[in-house]
Protein backbone atom coordinates (compact mmCIF):
# COMPACT_ATOMS: atom_id res chain seq x y z
CA UNK A 1 0.00 0.00 0.00
CA UNK A 2 1.33 3.40 -0.96
CA UNK A 3 1.35 6.23 1.51
CA UNK A 4 0.95 9.71 -0.05
CA UNK A 5 3.86 12.05 0.67
CA UNK A 6 1.59 14.59 2.28
CA UNK A 7 0.48 12.01 4.81
CA UNK A 8 4.02 11.20 5.94
CA UNK A 9 5.07 12.83 9.16
CA UNK A 10 8.46 13.11 10.67
CA UNK A 11 8.67 11.31 14.00
CA UNK A 12 9.49 14.38 16.06
CA UNK A 13 8.62 14.53 19.69
CA UNK A 14 5.64 12.16 19.65
CA UNK A 15 4.80 12.90 23.26
CA UNK A 16 3.75 16.47 22.46
CA UNK A 17 0.93 15.22 20.26
CA UNK A 18 -1.05 14.03 23.21
CA UNK A 19 -0.35 16.98 25.47
CA UNK A 20 -2.79 19.76 25.93
CA UNK A 21 -2.20 22.69 23.60
CA UNK A 22 -3.51 25.14 26.14
CA UNK A 23 -1.63 26.68 29.02
CA UNK A 24 1.81 25.35 28.12
CA UNK A 25 4.75 26.74 30.09
CA UNK A 26 8.03 27.84 28.56
CA UNK A 27 11.14 25.99 29.59
CA UNK A 28 12.73 27.96 32.44
CA UNK A 29 16.21 26.84 31.35
CA UNK A 30 15.72 28.16 27.83
CA UNK A 31 14.26 31.42 29.13
CA UNK A 32 17.44 32.14 31.10
CA UNK A 33 20.14 30.37 29.15
CA UNK A 34 19.49 31.84 25.70
CA UNK A 35 20.14 35.52 26.53
CA UNK A 36 23.15 34.69 28.70
CA UNK A 37 24.68 32.23 26.22
CA UNK A 38 24.09 34.52 23.24
CA UNK A 39 25.96 37.43 24.87
CA UNK A 40 28.83 35.17 25.98
CA UNK A 41 29.16 33.53 22.55
CA UNK A 42 29.07 36.94 20.88
CA UNK A 43 31.93 38.02 23.19
CA UNK A 44 33.90 34.94 22.11
CA UNK A 45 33.80 35.87 18.41
CA UNK A 46 37.28 37.39 18.84
CA UNK A 47 38.74 33.93 19.53
CA UNK A 48 37.87 32.78 16.01
CA UNK A 49 40.75 32.98 13.54
CA UNK A 50 39.98 36.50 12.35
CA UNK A 51 43.13 38.52 11.76
CA UNK A 52 42.88 42.24 11.17
CA UNK A 53 45.58 44.84 10.87
CA UNK A 54 43.61 47.27 13.04
CA UNK A 55 40.60 47.25 15.35
CA UNK A 56 37.86 46.62 12.79
CA UNK A 57 35.77 43.75 14.20
CA UNK A 58 32.68 45.17 15.95
CA UNK A 59 32.33 44.32 19.66
CA UNK A 60 29.62 41.72 19.08
CA UNK A 61 29.28 40.98 22.79
CA UNK A 62 28.40 44.60 23.49
CA UNK A 63 26.00 44.76 20.52
CA UNK A 64 24.19 41.62 21.69
CA UNK A 65 24.08 42.86 25.28
CA UNK A 66 22.69 46.26 24.31
CA UNK A 67 20.09 44.80 21.98
CA UNK A 68 18.81 42.41 24.66
CA UNK A 69 18.66 45.28 27.13
CA UNK A 70 16.89 47.68 24.78
CA UNK A 71 14.54 45.08 23.28
CA UNK A 72 13.55 43.38 26.54
CA UNK A 73 13.82 45.85 29.42
CA UNK A 74 13.75 44.05 32.73
CA UNK A 75 15.12 40.77 31.39
CA UNK A 76 18.74 41.48 32.31
CA UNK A 77 19.13 42.94 35.82
CA UNK A 78 20.81 46.33 36.26
CA UNK A 79 23.97 44.79 37.68
CA UNK A 80 24.42 42.32 34.78
CA UNK A 81 26.82 44.68 32.97
CA UNK A 82 29.59 43.73 35.41
CA UNK A 83 29.64 39.92 34.95
CA UNK A 84 29.05 40.10 31.19
CA UNK A 85 31.70 42.80 30.84
CA UNK A 86 34.27 40.85 32.85
CA UNK A 87 33.65 37.80 30.66
CA UNK A 88 34.15 39.97 27.58
CA UNK A 89 37.45 41.23 29.01
CA UNK A 90 38.80 37.68 29.02
CA UNK A 91 38.57 37.54 25.24
CA UNK A 92 38.88 41.12 24.00
CA UNK A 93 42.53 41.80 24.89
CA UNK A 94 41.65 44.97 26.80
CA UNK A 95 42.91 45.45 30.39
CA UNK A 96 40.84 43.24 32.71
CA UNK A 97 37.90 45.22 34.16
CA UNK A 98 37.63 47.67 31.28
CA UNK A 99 34.43 46.25 29.77
CA UNK A 100 33.18 45.37 33.26
CA UNK A 101 33.19 49.06 34.12
CA UNK A 102 32.05 50.44 30.75
CA UNK A 103 29.21 47.96 30.18
CA UNK A 104 27.94 48.54 33.70
CA UNK A 105 27.95 52.30 33.15
CA UNK A 106 26.14 51.78 29.83
CA UNK A 107 23.54 49.69 31.66
CA UNK A 108 23.02 52.43 34.26
CA UNK A 109 22.68 55.04 31.51
CA UNK A 110 19.98 53.00 29.76
CA UNK A 111 18.27 52.61 33.14
CA UNK A 112 18.26 56.39 33.59
CA UNK A 113 16.91 56.89 30.06
CA UNK A 114 14.18 54.34 30.77
CA UNK A 115 13.18 56.11 33.95
CA UNK A 116 12.78 59.41 32.06
CA UNK A 117 11.32 58.27 28.77
CA UNK A 118 7.73 57.08 28.53
CA UNK A 119 8.15 55.21 25.29
CA UNK A 120 10.98 54.58 22.88
CA UNK A 121 10.73 53.20 19.39
CA UNK A 122 13.19 51.29 17.24
CA UNK A 123 14.93 54.36 15.80
CA UNK A 124 15.47 55.78 19.28
CA UNK A 125 16.84 52.41 20.39
CA UNK A 126 19.31 52.55 17.52
CA UNK A 127 20.32 56.10 18.45
CA UNK A 128 20.84 55.14 22.11
CA UNK A 129 22.84 52.07 21.05
CA UNK A 130 24.93 54.14 18.60
CA UNK A 131 25.84 56.67 21.28
CA UNK A 132 26.64 53.97 23.82
CA UNK A 133 28.75 51.95 21.34
CA UNK A 134 30.75 55.07 20.47
CA UNK A 135 31.20 55.93 24.14
CA UNK A 136 32.24 52.39 25.12
CA UNK A 137 34.74 52.03 22.25
CA UNK A 138 36.31 55.43 22.97
CA UNK A 139 36.32 54.60 26.69
CA UNK A 140 38.06 51.31 25.92
CA UNK A 141 40.66 53.19 23.91
CA UNK A 142 41.22 55.63 26.79
CA UNK A 143 41.49 52.82 29.36
CA UNK A 144 43.91 50.89 27.19
CA UNK A 145 45.94 54.12 27.03
CA UNK A 146 46.26 54.13 30.83
CA UNK A 147 48.05 50.78 30.81
CA UNK A 148 49.84 50.71 27.46
CA UNK A 149 50.94 52.94 24.61
CA UNK A 150 47.96 53.49 22.32
CA UNK A 151 47.55 54.50 18.71
CA UNK A 152 45.69 57.51 17.36
CA UNK A 153 41.93 57.42 18.21
CA UNK A 154 41.10 57.96 14.53
CA UNK A 155 41.78 54.27 13.84
CA UNK A 156 38.62 53.51 15.85
CA UNK A 157 36.43 55.35 13.35
CA UNK A 158 35.80 52.41 10.94
CA UNK A 159 35.03 50.11 13.85
CA UNK A 160 32.54 52.55 15.38
CA UNK A 161 30.81 53.06 12.03
CA UNK A 162 30.65 49.33 11.32
CA UNK A 163 29.31 48.59 14.80
CA UNK A 164 26.54 51.16 14.48
CA UNK A 165 25.55 49.85 11.05
CA UNK A 166 25.59 46.23 12.25
CA UNK A 167 23.41 46.94 15.28
CA UNK A 168 20.09 46.38 13.41
CA UNK A 169 21.34 42.98 12.25
CA UNK A 170 22.20 41.99 15.82
CA UNK A 171 18.74 43.16 16.94
CA UNK A 172 17.18 40.87 14.34
CA UNK A 173 19.26 37.93 15.55
CA UNK A 174 18.15 38.83 19.05
CA UNK A 175 14.48 38.84 17.99
CA UNK A 176 14.84 35.37 16.44
CA UNK A 177 16.50 34.10 19.61
CA UNK A 178 13.77 35.71 21.67
CA UNK A 179 10.96 34.00 19.77
CA UNK A 180 12.84 30.71 20.17
CA UNK A 181 13.25 31.46 23.88
CA UNK A 182 9.57 32.07 24.41
CA UNK A 183 8.20 29.24 22.27
CA UNK A 184 6.18 26.70 24.22
CA UNK B 1 9.15 49.75 24.01
CA UNK B 2 7.53 50.97 27.19
CA UNK B 3 9.48 50.79 30.41
CA UNK B 4 8.79 47.54 32.24
CA UNK B 5 6.18 47.44 34.97
CA UNK B 6 8.67 46.18 37.56
CA UNK B 7 9.81 49.75 38.11
CA UNK B 8 6.44 50.65 39.65
CA UNK B 9 6.73 48.40 42.63
CA UNK B 10 3.51 49.62 44.25
CA UNK B 11 2.92 49.21 47.95
CA UNK B 12 4.72 45.87 48.34
CA UNK B 13 7.63 46.40 50.68
CA UNK B 14 9.31 43.25 49.36
CA UNK B 15 9.16 44.48 45.76
CA UNK B 16 10.44 47.91 46.77
CA UNK B 17 13.39 46.44 48.67
CA UNK B 18 14.36 43.99 45.92
CA UNK B 19 14.31 46.81 43.36
CA UNK B 20 16.48 48.90 45.67
CA UNK B 21 18.90 46.00 46.15
CA UNK B 22 19.41 45.61 42.37
CA UNK B 23 20.47 49.26 42.15
CA UNK B 24 22.82 48.87 45.10
CA UNK B 25 24.30 45.77 43.46
CA UNK B 26 24.73 47.59 40.15
CA UNK B 27 26.59 50.51 41.74
CA UNK B 28 28.71 48.19 43.91
CA UNK B 29 29.52 46.03 40.86
CA UNK B 30 30.60 49.10 38.90
CA UNK B 31 32.92 50.12 41.72
CA UNK B 32 34.36 46.59 41.93
CA UNK B 33 34.97 46.61 38.16
CA UNK B 34 36.71 49.98 38.48
CA UNK B 35 38.94 48.58 41.24
CA UNK B 36 39.77 45.52 39.11
CA UNK B 37 40.61 47.86 36.27
CA UNK B 38 42.92 49.91 38.47
CA UNK B 39 44.72 46.73 39.53
CA UNK B 40 45.15 45.61 35.94
CA UNK B 41 46.37 49.06 34.86
CA UNK B 42 49.01 49.06 37.59
CA UNK B 43 49.99 45.44 36.93
CA UNK B 44 49.10 44.53 33.32
CA UNK B 45 50.22 40.91 33.72
CA UNK B 46 48.16 40.46 36.90
CA UNK B 47 45.09 38.81 35.40
CA UNK B 48 47.00 36.82 32.81
CA UNK B 49 45.92 33.54 34.46
CA UNK B 50 42.25 34.36 33.82
CA UNK B 51 42.91 35.43 30.24
CA UNK B 52 44.98 32.31 29.63
CA UNK B 53 42.10 30.20 30.94
CA UNK B 54 39.71 31.89 28.49
CA UNK B 55 42.08 31.34 25.59
CA UNK B 56 42.72 27.70 26.53
CA UNK B 57 39.00 26.95 26.68
CA UNK B 58 38.23 28.45 23.27
CA UNK B 59 41.44 27.35 21.52
CA UNK B 60 40.14 23.96 20.22
CA UNK B 61 37.37 25.65 18.20
CA UNK B 62 39.79 28.23 16.85
CA UNK B 63 42.25 25.46 15.89
CA UNK B 64 39.64 23.52 13.91
CA UNK B 65 38.34 26.61 12.10
CA UNK B 66 41.87 27.79 11.41
CA UNK B 67 42.76 24.43 9.82
CA UNK B 68 39.67 24.65 7.62
CA UNK B 69 40.56 28.23 6.68
CA UNK B 70 44.13 27.28 5.76
CA UNK B 71 43.04 24.37 3.59
CA UNK B 72 40.45 26.57 1.87
CA UNK B 73 43.20 29.08 1.14
CA UNK B 74 45.35 26.28 -0.28
CA UNK B 75 42.52 25.22 -2.61
CA UNK B 76 42.00 28.73 -3.97
CA UNK B 77 45.76 29.10 -4.42
CA UNK B 78 45.87 25.84 -6.39
CA UNK B 79 43.07 26.96 -8.68
CA UNK B 80 44.41 30.45 -9.23
CA UNK B 81 47.82 28.97 -10.13
CA UNK B 82 46.28 27.64 -13.37
CA UNK B 83 45.34 31.11 -14.53
CA UNK B 84 48.13 32.57 -16.72
CA UNK B 85 50.24 29.49 -16.04
CA UNK B 86 52.28 29.81 -19.25
CA UNK B 87 53.23 33.47 -18.92
CA UNK B 88 53.91 33.01 -15.23
CA UNK B 89 56.21 30.11 -16.06
CA UNK B 90 58.18 32.26 -18.52
CA UNK B 91 58.56 35.07 -16.00
CA UNK B 92 59.62 32.67 -13.26
CA UNK B 93 62.25 31.05 -15.47
CA UNK B 94 63.72 34.44 -16.26
CA UNK B 95 63.77 35.27 -12.55
CA UNK B 96 65.36 31.91 -11.76
CA UNK B 97 68.26 32.60 -14.14
CA UNK B 98 68.83 35.99 -12.53
CA UNK B 99 68.63 34.54 -9.03
CA UNK B 100 71.05 31.72 -9.78
CA UNK B 101 73.99 34.06 -10.17
CA UNK B 102 72.95 36.03 -7.09
CA UNK B 103 72.78 32.77 -5.14
CA UNK B 104 76.31 31.82 -6.16
CA UNK B 105 77.54 35.23 -5.05
CA UNK B 106 75.71 34.83 -1.74
CA UNK B 107 77.36 31.45 -1.18
CA UNK B 108 80.77 32.96 -1.75
CA UNK B 109 79.94 35.77 0.64
CA UNK B 110 78.84 33.31 3.29
CA UNK B 111 82.15 31.48 3.11
CA UNK B 112 84.00 34.78 3.28
CA UNK B 113 81.87 35.90 6.20
CA UNK B 114 82.59 32.70 8.13
CA UNK B 115 86.32 33.13 7.47
CA UNK B 116 86.26 36.76 8.69
CA UNK B 117 84.26 35.81 11.77
CA UNK B 118 86.84 33.14 12.48
CA UNK B 119 89.62 35.74 12.17
CA UNK B 120 87.84 38.12 14.57
CA UNK B 121 86.98 35.28 16.95
CA UNK B 122 83.25 36.12 17.12
CA UNK B 123 81.17 33.41 18.74
CA UNK B 124 78.35 32.25 16.51
CA UNK B 125 75.43 33.12 18.77
CA UNK B 126 72.69 32.35 16.26
CA UNK B 127 69.22 32.31 17.80
CA UNK B 128 67.78 28.82 17.64
CA UNK B 129 64.17 27.92 17.32
CA UNK B 130 62.23 26.58 20.29
CA UNK B 131 59.10 25.35 18.56
CA UNK B 132 56.89 25.87 15.54
CA UNK B 133 53.19 26.69 15.84
CA UNK B 134 50.39 28.55 14.17
CA UNK B 135 48.58 31.77 14.91
CA UNK B 136 44.99 30.84 15.73
CA UNK B 137 43.31 34.14 16.58
CA UNK B 138 43.86 37.83 17.19
CA UNK B 139 42.23 40.62 19.17
CA UNK B 140 40.43 42.01 16.15
CA UNK B 141 38.05 44.22 18.12
CA UNK B 142 40.53 45.86 20.49
CA UNK B 143 43.05 48.65 19.92
CA UNK B 144 45.73 46.27 21.15
CA UNK B 145 47.31 43.97 18.59
CA UNK B 146 47.72 40.64 20.32
CA UNK B 147 47.54 37.23 18.64
CA UNK B 148 47.17 33.73 20.05
CA UNK B 149 49.69 31.02 19.19
CA UNK B 150 48.65 27.36 19.04
CA UNK B 151 51.50 26.15 21.29
CA UNK B 152 52.47 27.08 24.84
CA UNK B 153 54.52 25.85 27.74
CA UNK B 154 54.06 22.25 26.55
CA UNK B 155 56.54 23.06 23.76
CA UNK B 156 58.85 25.16 25.92
CA UNK B 157 57.49 28.56 24.92
CA UNK B 158 58.38 31.21 27.49
CA UNK B 159 57.79 34.90 28.01
CA UNK B 160 59.88 37.39 25.99
CA UNK B 161 60.80 34.97 23.23
CA UNK B 162 60.69 36.36 19.71
CA UNK B 163 58.26 34.90 17.17
CA UNK B 164 58.86 35.00 13.43
CA UNK B 165 57.17 33.66 10.35
CA UNK B 166 58.72 32.58 7.07
CA UNK B 167 58.38 36.16 5.79
CA UNK B 168 59.61 38.08 8.78
CA UNK B 169 59.25 39.07 12.43
CA UNK B 170 55.75 38.65 13.92
CA UNK B 171 56.20 39.74 17.54
CA UNK B 172 57.13 38.47 20.96
CA UNK B 173 55.51 36.23 23.57
CA UNK B 174 53.88 38.12 26.46
CA UNK B 175 51.80 35.45 28.21
CA UNK B 176 52.00 31.68 28.13
CA UNK B 177 49.42 29.04 28.97
CA UNK B 178 49.71 25.24 28.98
CA UNK B 179 48.87 24.88 25.27
CA UNK B 180 48.56 28.47 24.02
CA UNK B 181 50.61 31.65 24.14
CA UNK B 182 49.73 35.29 23.53
CA UNK B 183 51.94 37.27 21.18
CA UNK B 184 52.34 41.04 21.11
CA UNK B 185 52.50 41.79 17.38
CA UNK B 186 55.05 44.25 16.01
CA UNK B 187 52.17 46.50 14.91
CA UNK B 188 51.08 47.13 18.53
CA UNK B 189 51.96 50.60 19.81
CA UNK B 190 53.59 49.03 22.85
CA UNK B 191 56.09 47.01 20.82
CA UNK B 192 59.41 48.76 20.18
CA UNK B 193 61.82 46.87 17.92
CA UNK B 194 65.45 47.88 17.37
CA UNK B 195 65.96 47.71 13.60
CA UNK B 196 68.40 48.80 10.92
CA UNK B 197 68.34 49.46 7.20
CA UNK B 198 69.52 46.32 5.43
CA UNK B 199 71.60 48.18 2.83
CA UNK B 200 73.86 50.19 5.16
CA UNK B 201 72.99 49.22 8.73
CA UNK B 202 71.48 52.64 9.59
CA UNK B 203 70.15 52.07 13.15
CA UNK B 204 66.54 52.90 13.93
CA UNK B 205 63.62 52.05 16.20
CA UNK B 206 60.26 50.74 15.07
CA UNK B 207 56.98 51.32 16.93
CA UNK B 208 53.61 49.93 15.87
CA UNK B 209 50.82 52.26 14.83
CA UNK B 210 47.97 49.86 15.58
CA UNK B 211 46.70 49.92 12.00
CA UNK B 212 48.96 47.32 10.42
CA UNK B 213 51.88 49.69 9.81
CA UNK B 214 54.98 50.52 11.83
CA UNK B 215 56.68 53.87 12.33
CA UNK B 216 60.44 53.67 11.80
CA UNK B 217 62.48 56.38 13.49
CA UNK B 218 66.22 56.64 12.88
CA UNK B 219 68.47 57.24 15.87
CA UNK B 220 70.21 60.09 14.06
CA UNK B 221 68.53 63.49 14.09
CA UNK B 222 67.69 65.48 11.01
CA UNK B 223 65.79 64.81 7.85
CA UNK B 224 64.51 61.32 7.22
CA UNK B 225 67.23 59.32 5.45
CA UNK B 226 64.80 56.64 4.23
CA UNK B 227 63.62 56.05 0.68
CA UNK B 228 60.48 54.26 -0.41
CA UNK B 229 61.29 50.59 -0.87
CA UNK B 230 64.09 50.43 1.71
CA UNK B 231 64.31 47.03 3.40
CA UNK B 232 64.36 47.10 7.20
CA UNK B 233 65.72 44.17 9.23
CA UNK B 234 66.09 43.68 12.98
CA UNK B 235 69.45 44.76 14.36
CA UNK B 236 69.62 42.44 17.37
CA UNK B 237 70.36 45.35 19.73
CA UNK B 238 69.03 44.79 23.23
CA UNK B 239 69.22 41.04 22.85
CA UNK B 240 65.51 40.31 22.65
CA UNK B 241 64.97 39.95 18.92
CA UNK B 242 67.65 38.17 16.91
CA UNK B 243 69.66 40.05 14.30
CA UNK B 244 68.87 40.13 10.57
CA UNK B 245 65.27 38.94 10.75
CA UNK B 246 63.40 40.54 7.82
CA UNK B 247 61.13 43.17 9.31
CA UNK B 248 59.45 45.70 7.03
CA UNK B 249 59.59 47.63 3.79
CA UNK B 250 59.35 51.43 3.75
CA UNK B 251 56.18 52.54 1.99
CA UNK B 252 56.10 56.25 2.84
CA UNK B 253 58.53 58.86 4.08
CA UNK B 254 57.56 61.12 6.96
CA UNK B 255 59.33 64.28 8.15
CA UNK B 256 61.53 62.49 10.69
CA UNK B 257 61.21 58.83 9.83
CA UNK B 258 59.25 56.46 7.64
CA UNK B 259 56.17 54.28 7.58
CA UNK B 260 56.88 50.61 7.04
CA UNK B 261 54.72 47.66 6.08
CA UNK B 262 55.81 44.53 8.01
CA UNK B 263 56.70 41.57 5.82
CA UNK B 264 54.92 39.07 8.06
CA UNK B 265 51.15 39.29 7.73
CA UNK B 266 49.59 37.49 10.74
CA UNK B 267 46.51 36.65 8.66
CA UNK B 268 48.49 34.89 6.01
CA UNK B 269 51.46 33.28 7.69
CA UNK B 270 51.47 29.49 7.36
CA UNK B 271 53.46 28.91 10.55
CA UNK B 272 55.14 30.85 13.33
CA UNK B 273 58.56 29.99 14.74
CA UNK B 274 59.30 30.74 18.38
CA UNK B 275 62.98 31.66 18.75
CA UNK B 276 65.25 31.34 21.75
CA UNK B 277 66.03 34.65 23.37
CA UNK B 278 68.88 36.19 21.35
CA UNK B 279 72.02 36.62 23.44
CA UNK B 280 70.07 34.99 26.27
CA UNK B 281 73.23 33.51 27.83
CA UNK B 282 74.91 36.91 27.96
CA UNK B 283 71.87 38.44 29.62
CA UNK B 284 71.64 35.60 32.14
CA UNK B 285 75.30 36.14 33.05
CA UNK B 286 74.75 39.87 33.43
CA UNK B 287 71.68 39.27 35.60
CA UNK B 288 73.68 36.93 37.84
CA UNK B 289 76.17 39.73 38.58
CA UNK B 290 73.80 42.72 38.75
CA UNK B 291 70.09 41.87 38.73
CA UNK B 292 67.59 44.43 37.46
CA UNK B 293 66.17 46.65 40.16
CA UNK B 294 68.77 45.80 42.79
CA UNK B 295 71.70 47.87 41.60
CA UNK B 296 71.65 51.38 43.02
CA UNK B 297 73.02 54.48 41.43
CA UNK B 298 76.17 55.75 43.06
CA UNK B 299 75.70 59.21 44.54
CA UNK B 300 78.37 61.61 43.43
Amino acid sequence: MKIPVSAMRLPTRPAREYESRFDREQSMLKMLAIPIASVLLASMVTTLPIFSSGPILPPFGLLMFLSWRLMRPGLLPVWSGVPFGLMDDLFSGQPFGSAGLLWSLAMLIVEIIDSRAIWRDYMQDWLIAALLITAVLLGGWWISGLAHATPDPMILFPQILLSILLYPLVVRICVRLDSWRLVT
Amino acid sequence: MAPPPHRRSGFSRKAQYSLFVTYVLAIAGTIVAALLLMISVVDPAGFSALRTFGTEVTAPVARVINNARQSAQAITDTFSAYIDAASKNMALEKELKANRSALIEARALRVENARLRGLLNIANDDPQQVAVGRLISSTASSTRRVATLSIGRNFGVERAQAVRGPAGLIGRVIETGPTTARILLVTDSENLVPVMRASDGLPAFSAGLGNGLVLIKPLSLGESPFKIGDIIVTSGNGGLYGANIPFAQVIRKTSDGALGLPFADPANTPYAIVMKSYLGTARAAQQAIAPDGETKEVAE
